[in-house]
Order: C-alpha cells, then structure tokens, then sequence
C-alpha cells in the first residue's frame, strides 16, 4: 500500500491526476452541501449538462484549446443556463423540474450539435471534446492542475469569509432577509461558487455526472453528523477519497472512463452511510425497531401470565402451558420466555408450562399499574 | 386617520400588496402604539402574514408607506426582532439549538465578522429565558413543535430589538408552552417592547392580548381588545362563518 | 421505397409523438425529471440484457431496460421513505450509479460490439434506415420504425383507455384513491409507459433527446392551453415540428441529428415562453402593467370618493398625498390623473378632479371587490 502511494507521487502524470482529482473532490464536495440542503441537487445536473455548448462555442470562437478558456466558455454557458431557470420559474406556471429539465435537455442538445461541428473541423482532432462528456483524468496536465487549484481556493475562501451568511440563509431565507442580509446577492454567490466547481471538473468527470459529484458526498456526510461545518468538511473529504480513487483506478486500467468510475466509488460511500452511519444509519433503524418490538413482546407476555394467573387460580405463580401463552402472545414465543427467564422474571416447569417468578411478579404488578394509571390520566 | 399623540412604533399608510396582482392587502391604515401586546386576527388568507413580512422589507407593496419610529425601515437598522412561522424551515438541517439562536446576532455582526464567546453566552443566556438551556446541543429535528417555536423566539430575544413581529407563534404548540410563551411576551411589553403576533385563537384573544387588529385584506378595526371585539367587527371579519364566535365573545361582556 | 431522408424525418417525428404523450402526465405531475433519470439508468437494463441475449435487437432488450427503468423508480422512492435523503437529492443519486455501472460495461466488455457510451447520449438517428426489418427477405423499411410505432400504440392506447384514471390521480391524488382509482399503481404504469418509450427511442435519439422531448413539448404546451386533451395534441404537435425542424437544421450544418431536435425544440419552447397568448412573459408584461394602471385609478378614484364624502374641495390634498403616502412621484401622479381623465374616470373642473359618474361606480366596485 505504501509503496503504492510512493509511486503514486513519484510518477509525473499521476500525481497531477490524483492532485486534481483531491482538489475537485474537496471543492464540490463543500459547494454541493449546500446544494443538497437548498434542496438543489438538480441544479446541479442541470448547470453542468448546460456548460456543454459554452465549451465547444469557446473553442470554435476562440480555435484555442487552452482549458482556462474553455473553463470561462463552459462557465459562462452554466450562468445562462441558470438565467433561463429563473425566467421560467419566476413568470410561468411552469414548475422547476420541469424548467431544470428543458434547460439540461436543450442546452446539452444544442453542445451536442456544436461538438459534432467542431468534430468535423481540420484543428478538431487534436482538440478532444469528447472527454467533456464522460471526462478523463489522464487528460489532465500541469497547466490544468493550476487552474483548478486557484480557481478551488478562491470558491473555499469565500464561502469560508461568507459562512455565517450562506448559512444563515439556506437555514432560514426570510429570517435572514429581516436582519439585513442581502439574499439575492447571498444566492447568486452560491450558485456562482457551484457554478465554478461544477466548471473546474468537467475535464475530470464529464458533463454527464458531474453532478453526482456535488450530490453524493454531500448525502452521505450528511448521513454522519448534526453539524453544519463537520457535514462540509465529511463532504470535501469524501468527495476527495472518491475522486482519488475513481481517478486513478481510470487512469491505471484501459478503457475505463473516469466519470462513473468515480460515482461509483461515490455512490459506495452513500450506500454505506446510508445504512451503517451512527444513528441515523438503516441499521440502526431496524435494531431500535427489533429491541422495541422485542421489549413489547416480552412485557405484554409478562402481563398475559399474571392476567391468566389471577383469572384461573388465586395462584400468582401458577405455571401455564405454552401453547395458551403462545395463543394469546404476539409471535415468536420461545424467544420471548427465554428472554423472561434470562432476566428471571419467570421459570419454566416440565411438559413445556411456563410460571411468574417472585420478581417477575412484581414486575408485572407494577406494569399492569401503570397501564392503567396511563388509561386514567388519557381519559 | 387618527391623531397620533405620540411616536407610533409602527405606522402604516395605504398599504396595498398584491401577489400575482391580486390584491392580498388592500389600502391598509395600521398605527400600532409603542409598549403593546398587539394581536393581528383574521380568517385564512387575510393577509395577515404578508402585513408582517411587508413591515419587514421581505414582501415589496405596490404602494404605500411603512414607518418604523417615524422612519423608512431598512433591515439593517435592527429595530424589529422576527420570528418566521415555525414551518418556513426546514427542520433536518444540521445545526444546533445553539446555533440557531446565535443566527439572532448575524445581522448585528456584519458582514465576515464571526460570532465570539460574548455572542455565545447571550445566546445561553436567551435559551435560559425560554427554558431552553438544557436543550442547547441538541439538533433541532429532535424538538417538538412548542420546543421549536421557543427556540424561534431565543433568537428574536438574542435580536434584542424594541419591536417583535411574530408570525403565528402559537401555531402547534401545546397548551403549557402555550403559557409560557405568552409569559415572555407579556415580560417583553412590560420592558416597553412592542410586540405584535400573528393570532388564530379568538378565544384567547382578550386574555393573552391587550391591542387587536382585525383584518380581512382591508383593515376592519383596530384598537385596545375590548373596543375592538364587538359581534358586528366580528361579522365583518369572518362573515357568517364567525356568528357562534362572536355570540361567545359579546357573551363574556 | 420510402428515400432515406423521408424514412429519417418518419422515425423522428414517431419519436417526438411518442415522447410527449407521457411528457405531458409527467409535467402536470411534476415529475418531470423522472425522464431524465430513467432514460439514463435505462443503459444499464440494455447492457445486462445484451449480456444475456448477445444480440442487439432482441426484444428483451426493451424488457430489460424497462425493468431498470421501474427500479430505478422504486430506488429512489424507497430512499425518500426512509427520509434520509430528500426528493431532490435521492432523484441525483440513483440514475447516475446505474448509468455509471451500464457505461462501465459498455467500455470494459462490449469494447468490439456496436454500442459505444457517446451513442447513448446521442443516438443515431442518421444510420437508423441501414438497420431494416426483413421477414422472409421482405423489407420492411427500418427497425427503428417499427419499434417506436407500437410504444407510441401502447402509449396511445393506454392514455385512451385511462385518461379518466390519468386525469384525476394527476390533479388530485387524494380523491383518486378515495374513490379507488388507485394511484400509486397509475404511477407505475405511466413510469413503466416513460421507460418503454425511453428504451424505445433510446438507439435513435439517444437519452438526451428523450428527455428534450418528453419535456420541452408539453411544457410549451402547458403556456397555450388549459384543457388537458388539448395540451396532449399541442405537444404532439410541437413534437413533430422540431422532429422535421431538426432533421433540417442538422443537414444543413451537417450536425448531430438528435441534438438538432432538441435545440429547436428549445427554440420552440423560447418562442412560446415569450409569445404564448395568455400565459408568455411578453403577455404577462402587458397585463401587468394594465393591472398597475388599473390599480392605480382605482386608487385615485377612491381616494377622490372618499374626498366628495368629507369635503368637496379636496383635489390638492389627494395629489400631495398620493405623492406622499403612495410613493408615486409627482410625474406618475399626473400621468395617472391624465389617464383617469383619458378614461372618463374623472374630470377636471378647473384645478379641481371630479369624479364622473362611471368614475364613481369604479370607485365603488373595486371598494365592493376587495
């Protein structure tokens, strides 16, 4: 393993893949806590899908291929997308899902278009557009890395210098809108923010499921934690883990695109949160629903033996037989009396006859007490 | 319009705001005193929500004029302490009790600057007032409804404001935070604060408040509780739907 | 013999009908995304079933993908019940693995076989008349063709058979199931309809295209008209012109058919966003600034009413408090005085405003309206 990770840093074009790809986890890792909780995870496949013609119109304006521009091309692209969003949201009844679903659609028809144009071009070959859809780390050079790099550090920055704002207002709009802060300006930062690190990933992952890149660490930190600042740090630290990992395992094995191969990785991390993560995790579901039906279980049978003891004999103790308490009971019947008698509430006798014990009789007294005190005070 | 002796905290003149352009409130006069408990009552969609978020800046009127203390209000001057209705939010977000009442001193702090210790003891210190301290790192998906509702109104009291627009604070609450709620607020008007709630309850009106509004997207009365609720202002507000309402409420006299 | 362009513009404007039908419920039921997210996670059903078939027209292809299309559904409403994960995010996770996993596949095992992972996204539209049904040496003219004519035949069928059932559980789900039309199952069948016609559509147009089609028509739709049966001809309609619209624009820049399609739908529907009769924004503009005007007589005239009923000579007065209390500034108060005039609302007796008698009945109705 360790000498894995030193070759990993000692070759040249591997270290800029996994450099870039740690850099873009943590930057849409952070953006995209903020997406999943504006409830925009959509927005986020729409705005990456719309950058599409934004970098094949900056390549056939421009003829350059240099990533900065095509970054600023695709950016641009991502914004206008947005526009149209809010127009159509904003003056027609139409609702935004299906707005987000025109602008992804059309916006990536028309890149499409665009693509194939510049594919027909002499200066095309050597241009390779295609990897904007399911993106390819082994793409990445030097010059690219240090795009990226800035470009992440100033979206961290800002959200760092703006946290209390951002947070103030995903949390409570209106609120924040009383004590002064400026909303609008607040919300068309965030979505500039997500745009840029939407933008700086294309190249990695590809338009297709760049999203899954802001939507996926951010579900499964928030799957870990209560706290707003520890869920944005899970996130980058997620994203980065699996970018790493979808990155390299695409550059080291042929014919492997790097997009889904990073969401799957991605999505692997969701499905263990989602189920294993303390307390809010699956499992922990099921455990707290087994212990509480197995509690009722065990203290409805707990009652039924002193209720069948005080209507046949005056007998508290009398034993009764198994098969009358099973009828009464609510299942799995043996694993209950084992379970009164591992905490001694109740013995068992031959020919399968089960009677309270001096504890469990006063167990049940005090129970059966408070069933009813219960009924009084409802009623 | 009536004379006005003294500085009204709030004071309304031809308020119209129209959603979609259908007027939700319609030439509204409001001159509310200063140090009152004040009620805002009417039936559903009287616009009794957008009164509140229009004096806030958060609903822009298509016309009229809104004073605050004989101003044009701006958020920024942090005179009016505000709390949302419990359910504008949403309540799995991963924050604390704590920290949602410090978001009270967000505006005060300005832009970048980050809340310090002095900001966090006030906020316990507002928590302790609603009985709430002991609840302070608990994430706020595990309150319930009156729980909730005192956290909203920690994080007015952290505003420290001398108005408090509060927009159904009674809304899914029980009966004993219910109390207690109205005990803070009667401790804020004997501060001299203006308190003014959005209300449903007729029936608590006259106990809990001392000032009413009664709307119905037109201002239909407004005054100390007992001028104000009289059978006919009743009618006037609710129509036919309100007769047993207003038989009871005649009836107390 | 049908020609080759004839035959291509044919399968196009099949397709777009064929999306818009069920586009249309998924609009109304604001789940327009679910096209997006099942024409994509439908891959993975096609890849699995080639593995199993070996052969790229088998049937079960289609039965494949739209198994995965139904669980993809069934996924990501199984994630919002355990209310982890909002709606939203659970749609984002779900297509993108088994679209991730059906990509991976395709380029680690299929890397000589005929699907390629930028073919999904965009189809081929323009070799769709190589690929022909023959039966008994007869040709039948393209695959394609006939393919996406029995889904549009399943579609039309079963909006024909449950428009009523379709209708209700779409604009209210609750009466629906009081009166046992049952609309969690009117759910599935309308996902199952969606993922039939993705798959259907999928080798030709690709899964972009798809959801362009199941969305943007209808949605356009939706600013024209009011009437459900309407809005389903409408669609089909602008369906079929950007189908014929961008087979023209793609030979004429020499591009990608399917993108083509979707670029001028979405012309249509910026046509439409702006130009719709009652509902574009240029339309929405003009009412607006009609209801201002309107408002702001109605101000004016109550104001003047109220006037007449204290105190006949009030006119200075209700100029400087318009200017005042309205915030109008003293241009716009003389604009509206003189519109008011303009339309007999009231009338100048000197420097004094007067109402008119149809000026008092305004007055009068908009105190009565509201």
């Amino acid at each position: 393993m360790i000498e894995f990770i030193i070759t990993l840093f000692s070759d040249h074009t591997l270290r800029i893949v996994a450099l870039g790809a740690i850099t873009i986890g943590i930057t849409a890792g952070s953006l995209g806590a903020f997406a999943v909780l504006r409830q925009q995870s959509l927005l986020g496949d729409a705005i990456a899908h719309a950058t599409l013609p934004g970098v094949c119109l900056a390549f056939l304006i421009t003829q350059s291929k240099s990533s900065l521009i095509l970054l600023i091309g695709a950016a641009l692209a991502g914004w206008i997308g947005t526009l149209f969003l809010m127009l159509i949201t904003r003056n027609t009844r139409i609702k935004k899902d299906a707005a987000l679903g025109i602008i992804l659609s059309v916006f990536f028809g028309f890149g499409l278009v665009l693509l194939t144009i510049v594919q027909k071009l002499p200066t095309a070959t050597k241009a390779g557009l295609n990897k904007f859809l399911f993106g390819n780390a082994a793409t990445l050079l030097q010059e690219d890395l240090t795009i990226i790099a800035t470009l992440s550090a100033v979206v961290l920055m800002t959200l760092l210098l703006l946290w209390k704002e951002v947070k103030v207002c995903v949390f409570d709009e209106g609120f924040a809108k009383s004590i002064g802060i400026k909303i609008t300006f607040v919300d068309i930062l965030l979505t500039t923010l997500i745009v840029i690190a939407i933008v700086i990933g294309l190249q990695t992952v590809g338009v297709v499921l760049m999203s899954a890149m802001l939507v996926a660490p951010a579900a499964a930190a928030r799957q870990w934690t209560d706290n707003l600042s520890v869920m944005v740090l899970l996130s980058a630290a997620f994203g980065a883990l699996s970018g790493l990992s979808g990155a390299i395992t695409s550059s080291l094995v042929s014919n492997l695109p790097t997009g889904p191969t990073i969401v799957i990785f991605l999505s692997t991390l969701v499905v263990i949160s989602l189920c294993f993560a303390p307390r809010r995790g699956i499992m922990w579901d099921i455990i707290r629903y087994n212990k509480s039906r197995k509690q009722i279980q065990t203290t409805t049978m707990l009652k039924n033996l002193l209720l069948f003891s005080e209507i046949n004999t005056n007998d508290p103790f009398h034993p009764h037989d198994i098969a009358a308490l099973d009828a009464i009971g609510r299942g799995a019947i043996d694993q209950t009396m084992q379970e009164l008698k591992n905490k001694g509430w109740a013995q068992q006798f031959k020919d399968k006859r089960w009677a309270l014990t001096p504890v469990g009789l006063k167990e049940a007294r005090s129970l059966t007490e408070e069933y009813e005190k219960g009924l009084i005070t409802e009623n | 319009m009536t004379k006005q002796t003294e500085l009204s905290a709030i004071s309304i003149n031809d308020l119209t705001v129209a959603y979609n352009e259908k007027p939700v409130l319609w030439d509204i006069d409001f001159h509310a005193p200063q140090g009152v408990l004040l009620a805002i009552v009417g039936p559903n969609g009287a616009g009794k929500s957008t009164l509140i978020k229009s004096i806030l800046g958060l609903v822009k009127p298509a016309a009229g004029q809104i004073l605050v203390f004989d101003n044009d209000y701006r958020p920024q001057s942090r005179l009016i302490g505000y709390v949302p209705q419990k359910n504008s939010v949403d309540w799995d977000f991963p924050t604390s009790v704590l920290d949602v009442v410090m978001m009270g001193c967000y505006g005060e702090l300005g832009w970048f600057k980050r809340p310090s210790h002095k900001e966090r003891e006030l906020a316990i210190n507002c928590l302790e007032k609603v009985g709430m301290k002991e609840f302070m790192n608990r994430q706020i998906s595990q309150l319930s409804g009156g729980q909730q509702q005192r956290v909203f109104i920690a994080r007015a009291f952290m505003q420290d404001a001398p108005i408090y627009l509060m927009d159904e604070p009674f809304a899914g609450v029980d009966a004993a935070t219910e109390k207690s709620i109205i005990a803070l607020l009667r401790e804020l008007k004997d501060k001299g604060k203006t308190v003014i709630c959005v209300h449903h309850d007729l029936q608590t009106l006259k106990e809990y408040f001392d000032w009413v509004m009664l709307l119905n997207v037109r201002r239909l009365a407004l005054g100390p509780v007992n001028e104000v609720l009289t059978a006919q202002n009743l009618k006037k507000a609710y129509g036919g739907k309100a007769g047993f309402l207003a038989g009871m409420n005649t009836e107390e006299k | 013999m049908l020609t080759t362009q004839f035959e291509i513009m044919l399968l196009a404007s099949l397709t777009a009908v064929t999306c818009a039908l069920p586009g249309v419920f998924l609009i109304l039921r604001r789940v327009a995304l679910m096209s997006d997210a099942i024409s994509h996670a439908i891959l993975l059903g096609i890849v699995l079933a080639f593995f199993i078939t070996k052969n790229l027209s088998s049937p079960l292809l289609i039965v494949g993908a739209t198994l995965v299309g139904i669980l993809t559904v069934s996924l990501t409403e199984l994630i919002i019940r355990t209310h982890k994960l909002k709606k939203d995010a659970a749609i984002g996770l779900v297509f993108p693995l088994l679209f991730s996993i059906g990509v991976v596949l395709i380029n680690k095992y299929t890397g000589d076989v005929h699907i390629d992972a930028d073919c999904v996204l965009f189809g081929e539209l323009a070799f769709a008349p190589f690929n022909r049904l023959y039966i008994n040496d007869i040709d039948l003219g393209p695959q394609g063709i006939w393919v996406i004519s029995a889904a549009l035949m399943l579609n039309i069928t079963f909006i024909f058979f449950f428009y009523k059932e379709l209708k209700l559980s779409t604009f209210d789900a609750g009466l629906a199931a009081a009166l046992g039309f049952f609309p969690g199952l009117i759910h599935y069948a309308l996902m199952t309809l969606v993922s039939i016609t993705a798959v259907s559509a999928f080798e030709s147009v690709g899964s972009i295209l798809v959801v362009a089609l199941m969305i943007a028509p209808p949605a356009g739709a939706y600013l024209l008209t009011n009437r459900l049966s309407h809005m389903i001809f409408i669609s089909a309609g602008i369906g079929i012109i950007s189908a014929i619209g961008g087979y023209g624009m793609a030979y004429a820049f020499n591009a990608n058919i399917a993108g083509s399609m979707a670029t001028i739908s979405g012309v249509i529907f910026i046509l439409i966003l702006f130009f719709a009769p009652e509902r574009g924004i240029l339309a929405n503009m003009v009412v607006r600034k009609w209801h201002k005007w309107d408002f702001a007589a109605s101000t004016l005239t109550v104001h003047l009413l109220q006037a007449e009923i204290e105190d006949a000579d009030y006119t200075e007065h209700i100029v400087s408090h318009m200017i005042r209390h309205m915030k109008w500034t003293p241009e716009y108060t003389s604009e509206v005085i003189a519109q008011c005039i303009q339309e007999e609302f009231i009338e100048k007796h000197g420097s004094k405003l007067v109402l008119t008698p149809y000026g008092r009945e305004k007055a009068n109705l908009s105190l009565v309206k509201n």
